[in-house]
């Protein structure tokens, strides 16, 4: 009995011999066994550079089981296996170097390896160099994406060995621009850092300079003396111009080189502590409000040896003259970082010109806005003279019917397209009726036409904010229209302004139709040239008002639908571009279209380049903008593009 | 010119008769001179409203005499009130300042205290350092004087401006609107120096009167707006009685025909833009140490179109006319907005005043305009019997200038 428990003792363990040399991703486990049941992510990394860099094609396999907290231990004799669930408390057990079943086993002779979070992501980048290499070209760009979103020198091999076997263009292309960053970030060859990095200047990704920047990242530092030329040094410091003499000093006190400054607070507070019968230092204290007395009564502590003394202006500077501050770059190499800074600056010099472009589309798409608010305006301002205040309100009607129209026919795509005919449908009705109403009554008083249209203006919003609410009413736009034309990382425009450039640019083809071209043009212009006339000649002047008031009402309600897609519908929306758009008029000039969209055009503009050097401060761009209006309009009082002739006159 | 002013002799008499009435009776009637039955709140309510008719005179004095329908008077009105609330804030901080430092052991010097003010006041947007604006907000007297210049050089370089390149009619109203915008826009920004969209608070405490109560001193201020009230109207009187109101009415009425006969139009302008602008600007000072508080959204373009919405209601082109509009419908408004007005139930539809007032103001605005271009001042003129000679009928052209159905047959 005891001879045969020898035996198989002896047996166990001359088959567990042989099954390292026959098994060996089990020998590097069993080597590792004690840190893997440890299980902790201090010190677990050895283990998992143990398996990857074994060069077993079994590797994998291991690290994916164990990611997938599919790695059991068989308590029994202390083997791994990846380990599926049976039926109840079995398990089925799969042997990683033969990759075959290897039997079951009951629950209760099995422990499950549970990974946690930041073990299972060391397992991740670990794994990164198998899935790189996948078949599925899918898994290899879920691999190459998490190499990108979290770089590191170890990857750098594998991502090199994998770009020959690619076979994906696209994948390839991506592969080998993360290769070249990769290069510059941790590439220990200089030469090959300095080639990466000359070969990527100039690239506007957003990456390239995720990866230059931290290259000349610095930090300060103080030196007695001058700072050693083995350092590579960005600037050294002067004090009093690029740093000022108290930071500087400060910074000496901090690294011990120097005797603490006093300040005014510890100054006040020393002398309240050393405050007796009523005089400090000698010096009585209500004479303490002035700051040179309190200095005096200070040295006269410091003298006396309660307080520390404070260094003066002389010691100050001598202390600084011996020393020196420095900004050292991070990155060793002197090579690397002129290389970087050179690429920086020429990657500076794209950005900037693509800004530029980007700058141009902003202004058209704003001028686009501005000239659709104003184009209906145009028409009972430009063309007919009246003023109307409550055009903003006719731009939030046609905004609201969108909103309206979304909320019966819930398909984005088609409620717009119905949307745009209903709000001008609406908007003609309401300037029909206003011009009926209202207008036609005041046309010789044009003062009193602007205050009557704003006492509608203020009835209208008062009726929407009681109708809809003060909050916002969403207008979504179709799906299709969502999203952006991107270009590059710089330049990309959305589509929802790409189709207010083409609304506006429709309804500036419309306008020219209308007037030039249909017999409603001709009578509008003979009317706004001379009505007595126009009106000897047959032309029924009341029909052309009310038609030509109605026409400039509907477009200002299509115009609302375009904003409402992506400004927030309020009652307020109209008011937020009256005054803007009657700028818009007046600057370009009354009675010209063209003169509208030159309005619009110098408007847009100018907002956006007045923001471009104050990014964070829309407000002051307004500002500037309205101010710089007014200037305009006293050297160009009828606006950009005049008309010529008695027309022009009030 | 004396013949003129004695032509107003009557109204004028009557309205300041009825002005020192009024504040007399509201005197005896507040709580901190005599019987209580007004609240102070009210008083200060009927203080301001005498503000506001000052402000509404010097409107109706460009608007109604001279035909410039001035969109920005009301921002001149505001800058009034923000450079009296620099001092009162400025001083009152001190106050509180100084006395909280007096316990300190050691006496504060003069750059602390200046400081602690600074952090007083300017915490709230985020800085501790007076902006250049402030330079004068020390003194009583310099302030008092910015009250009146701010206003007055800003409406003289503004006008200066617009008059000079004929820049008239709407055109000038719209220009006048940009103004104002860019001004509150500008007052909106945080870092301006005068604390952004928070604005100016604390205003009602008045700096040294501490220990005065607020129902004394809204009793003060009623008078001293009544005061203001009477004076402005007075110089108003004389200033439309004169050959300089004749060229003004005659501005108004045809103003090429004027620069015709020789009368420098665009000086007469700017002097009554300019001087309206620092009666403005004195009426607002009044008004924001009541109200306690200033703020940039105070002087939205739209407060300044309600200015002439008062005029026109009350009547353009006759100084009571000012006063009674800008009283009345601020009131009202007040009334109704405040809440105090009874709901309307219709069945299936209250009517809260709070929602509809604005509508009924807005169209009402809309039938004054239509039906009754003299406003509520011209309900005088019926009691006179002193109508317009009837020209009507059917127009025989579409221009102004065409002749009535009624002259043709002549």
């Amino acid at each position: 009995m005891k001879h045969l428990l020898i035996a198989a003792l002896a047996l166990a363990m001359t088959s567990s011999l042989a099954r390292a040399q026959e098994a060996p991703i089990q020998a590097i486990l069993q080597a590792q066994s004690a840190l893997i049941m440890e299980n902790s992510r201090r010190t677990i990394a050895p283990v998992i550079a143990a398996v990857s860099g074994s060069g077993l094609p079994q590797a994998q396999d291991v690290l994916q089981a164990w990611q997938g907290k599919k790695l059991w231990q068989r308590t029994t004799d202390g083997l791994f296996f990846r380990a599926e669930k049976a039926d109840g408390a079995t398990y089925n057990l799969y042997d990683f170097d033969t990759r075959d079943a290897s039997g079951s086993a009951p629950v209760s002779d099995l422990e499950q390896i549970k990974p946690n979070s930041g073990i299972r992501a060391l397992i991740g980048s670990a794994l990164v160099q198998f899935q790189l290499q996948d078949a599925d070209p899918k898994r290899r760009l879920a691999a190459l994406t998490s190499v990108q979103r979290n770089p590191s020198a170890d990857v750098l091999e594998p991502l090199r060995g994998s770009i020959a076997a690619e076979n994906d263009p696209m994948i390839r292309a991506m592969k080998v621009r993360a290769e070249r960053l990769l290069t510059i970030a941790y590439d220990a060859d200089e030469a090959a850092r300095i080639k990466a990095i000359s070969e990527m200047s100039g690239d506007l990704g957003v990456d390239v300079r995720a990866t230059l920047n931290p290259l000349l990242v610095t930090r300060r530092a103080v030196f007695v003396g001058a700072p050693p030329a083995t350092l590579n040094i960005a600037e050294i410091l002067e004090p009093g111009t690029s740093i000022e003499v108290t930071k500087a000093y400060d910074m000496l006190v901090e690294a011990d080189l120097a005797p603490p400054r006093v300040t005014e607070a510890q100054v006040r507070s020393a002398l309240a502590e050393n405050a007796e019968g009523g005089r400090v230092g000698g010096i009585p204290i209500r004479q303490l409000d002035d700051p040179d007395m309190r200095l005096r009564a200070y040295a006269a502590l410091a003298a006396a040896g309660s307080v520390p003394p404070a260094p003066g202006a002389a010691q100050i500077a001598q202390a600084l003259k011996a020393h020196s501050i420095a900004d050292i770059y991070l990155e060793p190499s002197r090579i690397v970082t002129d290389a970087v800074s050179e690429a920086l600056g020429t990657i500076a010099l794209t950005v900037g010109l693509n800004q530029t472009i980007d700058l141009v589309l902003d202004g058209l798409s704003l001028t686009s806005i501005y000239f659709l608010a104003a184009i209906g305006l145009a028409i009972t301002f430009g063309v007919m003279g009246v003023i109307n205040m409550a055009h903003g309100e006719f731009i939030m009607m046609g905004a609201y019917t969108g909103y309206v129209v979304q909320q019966i026919i819930p398909n984005h795509t088609a409620s717009i397209l119905v949307a745009i005919p209903v709000a001008f449908a609406v908007t003609f009705a309401a300037g029909v009726v206003m011009e009926r109403l209202v207008i036609r009554w005041l046309y010789n008083r044009p003062l009193e036409t602007l205050l009557a249209t704003f006492g509608v203006s203020i009835a209208l919003q008062q009726l929407a904010k009681n109708i809809f609410g003060t909050q916002a009413r969403p207008l979504t736009s179709p799906a299709w229209l969502d999203g952006a034309l991107v270009i590059n990382d710089v330049v990309a425009i959305s589509f929802i302004r790409i189709a207010i450039f083409v609304l506006a640019v429709f309804f500036l083809g419309v306008y020219l139709f209308i007037m030039r071209r249909t017999r409603l043009g001709l009578e509008t212009r003979a009317v706004t040239q001379n009505p007595r006339m126009a009106s000897s000649m047959g032309i029924n002047l009341n029909k052309v008002n009310m038609l030509t008031f109605g026409l400039g009402s509907g477009i200002a309600g299509v115009a609302g639908v375009a904003i409402g897609l992506f400004a927030k519908v309020t009652s307020e929306l109209g008011s937020d571009y009256i005054v803007q758009s009657f700028m818009t008029v007046v600057v370009g000039g009354v009675g010209n279209i063209w003169g509208t969209l030159a309005g619009a055009a110098m408007i847009g503009f100018l907002q956006k380049g007045i923001e471009w050097f104050n990014p964070s401060n829309t407000l002051a761009a307004q500002t500037f903008m309205i101010v710089f209006i007014i200037i305009f309009i006293q050297f160009r009082p009828r606006g950009i593009i005049a008309l010529k002739g008695r027309a022009a006159g009030d | 010119m004396q013949s003129a002013f004695q032509k107003r002799g009557a109204s004028t008499v009557i309205f300041l008769t009825l002005l020192v009435a009024f504040t007399l009776l509201v005197t005896v009637l507040s709580e901190g001179m005599g019987i209580g039955v007004i609240s102070t709140s009210f008083v200060k309510t009927l203080g301001k409203t005498l503000c506001l008719a000052l402000v509404a005179i010097s409107m109706d004095l460009v608007w109604g005499y001279a035909g410039i329908l001035s969109l920005g008077h009301f921002a001149f009105f505001g800058l009034g009130g923000y450079m009296i609330g620099m001092w009162l804030m400025y001083e009152r901080t001190r106050e509180i300042v100084v006395s909280s430092l007096a316990d300190a052991p050691i006496p504060p010097t003069a750059q602390e205290v200046s400081d602690a003010i600074a952090n007083q006041i300017f915490g709230v947007v985020g800085s501790a350092d007076f902006p250049l604006i402030w330079v004068f907000a020390d003194s009583l007297l310099a302030q008092l004087m910015l009250v009146v210049l701010v206003p007055g050089v800003l409406a003289g370089v503004f006008g200066w401006l617009a008059f000079r390149s004929r820049v008239a009619g709407v055109y000038l109203s719209i220009l006048t609107q940009a103004m104002t915008l860019a001004l509150s826009l500008y007052l909106f920004q945080n870092d301006n120096g005068l604390r952004g969209n928070n604005g100016l608070s604390g205003l009602q405490n008045l700096p040294g009167l501490a220990e005065v109560s607020q129902a004394l001193v809204s009793v003060w201020f009623l008078w001293g707006a009544a005061l203001a009230l009477g004076l402005g109207y007075l110089l108003a009187v004389w200033v439309v009685s004169g050959k300089f109101g004749s060229v003004l009415r005659g501005i108004r009425d045809d103003e090429a025909r004027v620069r015709f006969l020789g009368y420098p139009v665009e000086t007469y302008k700017l002097v009554l833009f300019t001087g309206t602008a620092c009666m403005a600007g004195i009426a607002g000072a009044l008004y924001y140490p009541q109200a306690g508080i200033i703020n940039p959204a105070e002087m939205a373009p739209i407060a300044s179109i309600y200015l002439a919405v008062w005029v026109a209601i009350g009547g353009r082109g006759r100084l009571y006319g000012a006063v009674i509009g800008a009283a009345f419908v601020s009131l009202v408004s007040s009334w109704f907005t405040g809440g105090q007005a009874p709901n309307v139930p219709l069945g299936v539809y209250t009517i809260k005043w709070v929602d509809w007032w604005l509508v009924v103001l807005g169209l009402s605005f809309v039938l004054v305009t239509l039906f009754a271009p003299k406003g509520i001042g011209g309900l005088f003129d019926l009691l006179e019997r002193r109508t317009a000679p009837d020209r009507h009928g059917a127009d025989l052209g579409p221009d102004q200038g065409a002749l009535r159905e009624k002259e043709a047959s002549e």
